[in-house]
């Protein structure tokens, strides 16, 4: 591990997509070795902003350094691994020739090729061409294809999503046992009840952090019983205070 | 460019050939079989077969490699695999050298067979020596496939993607010498059909069906040829972007 304190610093990043302003102007620090959400309902820019951190992302303004590098640049590419939303994986060819092109392009041998078929417990199906796996299957195919390099950074998009219950407990818990070995993780989901599993939050509407606590601060200080209520109670206090702001702004015009 | 990275690409890409097994089959049997068809068409008139039928041993390949290689990297493009790829170690030339190279494996094979069959089954009658044939061909191919790379670059769907066939192939088609000798072409055609690199693979299979001292002629087609796949595949790594908007 190299001893950055940070392991994503994003200062007044504005991306414009299609041309919508996505990411008006938006700064955060993420902590090294954890597990932050990164959560929010869909279309509040969750991608956009996890496309800037692995550097597929042209930005408009604003500086993103990932483990002291700008992002993108020649010296992250192994020491990031990048999940896509949609499974980005070879469907025509098995999941062990998958996760070995990954591997060996990150240079790695054949023991961690095996080794990260088997975190995401697809031993069985090594040898199953992936377009014949069922969609979690196929997404999970897709994150060991991200483990096999061993990279310092994960960022993964949704990659929950439409998975049952107890694959998504059991990646969950994949995800803090490498957070516990120093890799740093940063996941989105759109299902706020995931917040519990993270280390810390993002939470995310319109371009914007609503909140950058950690799962118990987020409780504490809004008082709702789930990640869920809190995330509207702090929608609702946004709206309130953009409105008494609009107020003021109106009376003296 | 890494050789390792580019060889385990193109590796990568023969996999995932050898799985298609419908896809191997039309390669290597569809230019056979339109190679057969042509000697049964002029079955009474040979000598048009033997006119006609290296031109197009040069033109199969590179129709076939042409649609195969803008519908394989279109899907990379759209499947989000491309820019997974593009996060790691691999550089734009590793990837396009890693087709080119993949494909090229490819043509090798299809062109042997195809001169094979067109030689020995069909009768067709070369002067020149045939793996000079065999050379041609499978420069056309790779002249595809590096074009193919380019086209599917400004393709959004697979339905463009295989549009662009006719619109990159046809035209050259047309113009090559097949229908209508070069030199007899108007004025701006022939400048045009100078300038197309389809017309010196044609030019190159004629002239090793017609003279046995051939490999100073087809040298110079084939300089033209390699220069038209190096343009195609360095304006193609252009359109690879890593940061997309």
């Amino acid at each position: 591990m190299v001893n950055n304190s940070y392991a994503v610093e994003v200062d007044h990043l504005r991306v414009t997509r299609g041309g919508r302003l996505v990411i008006p102007d938006l700064s955060v620090r993420i902590p090294t070795g954890q597990v932050v959400g990164l959560l929010g309902p869909s279309g509040g820019g969750k991608s956009t902003f996890i496309r800037a951190v692995v550097g597929v992302q042209v930005v408009e303004s604003g500086t993103v350094t990932v483990l002291g590098e700008p992002a993108g640049s020649q010296g992250l590419r192994h020491r990031v691994g990048y999940v896509t939303q949609s499974p980005s994986v070879y469907a025509d060819l098995t999941v062990a020739d998958n996760v070995r092109y990954f591997g060996r392009i990150a240079g790695v041998d054949e023991a961690a090729v095996q080794e990260a078929i088997a975190l995401v417990d697809l031993p069985s199906h090594a040898t199953a061409r992936v377009e014949n796996l069922s969609g979690g299957q196929h997404s999970r195919a897709s994150l060991a294809c991200a483990l096999v390099g061993r990279p310092d950074l994960l960022v993964l998009d949704e990659p929950t999503v439409g998975l049952d219950p107890v694959l998504r407990r059991d990646l969950w818990n994949l995800f803090g046992r490498l957070a516990a070995a120093g890799t740093s993780l940063l996941v989105s989901s759109h299902v706020m009840d995931e917040a519990t599993r993270c280390d810390r939050l993002l939470l995310m509407r319109e371009g914007e952090f609503l909140a950058d606590t950690t799962p118990a601060q987020l409780l504490a200080e809004t008082g709702a019983p789930d990640a869920e209520a809190a995330f509207l109670a702090l929608i609702d206090r946004a709206a309130s205070t953009a409105a008494r702001s609009g107020g003021a702004g109106g009376s003296a015009a | 460019m890494n050789l390792r990275l580019t060889l385990l690409t193109a590796g990568r890409v023969l996999r995932q050939i050898r799985g298609d097994h419908r896809t191997v089959a039309l390669m290597i049997v569809v230019p056979c079989v339109l190679i057969g068809l042509l000697a049964w068409i002029f079955n009474a008139t040979p000598f048009v077969f033997d006119h006609i039928g290296p031109a197009l041993l040069g033109v199969f390949p590179f129709v076939v490699m042409f649609i195969v290689t803008s519908v394989a990297t279109l899907r990379e493009r759209t499947s989000g695999t491309l820019e997974r790829l593009l996060t790691t170690r691999i550089g734009k030339g590793d990837f396009m050298a890693g087709y080119a190279l993949a494909f090229g494996f490819m043509a090798v094979v299809q062109a042997l067979v195809a001169t094979g069959f067109a030689v020995w089954v069909c009768g067709l009658d070369v002067a020149g020596p045939i793996w000079l044939l065999v050379v041609v061909a499978v420069a056309d191919a790779v002249l595809g496939t590096a074009l193919g790379l380019l086209a599917s670059g400004f393709a959004r769907t697979e339905f463009q993607a295989v549009q662009f066939m006719p619109a990159f192939v046809l035209p050259q088609f047309l113009l090559c010498g097949l229908l209508v000798a070069r030199d007899a072409l108007p004025d701006v055609l022939r400048w045009v059909s100078d300038a197309l690199p389809l017309s010196y693979a044609v030019d190159a299979m004629k002239t090793i069906t017609a003279t046995s001292d051939a490999l100073g002629d087809v040298g110079k087609d084939l300089v033209v040829i390699v220069g038209w796949i190096a343009l195609a595949l360095v304006l193609g790594s252009l359109t690879l972007r890593r940061r997309t908007p």
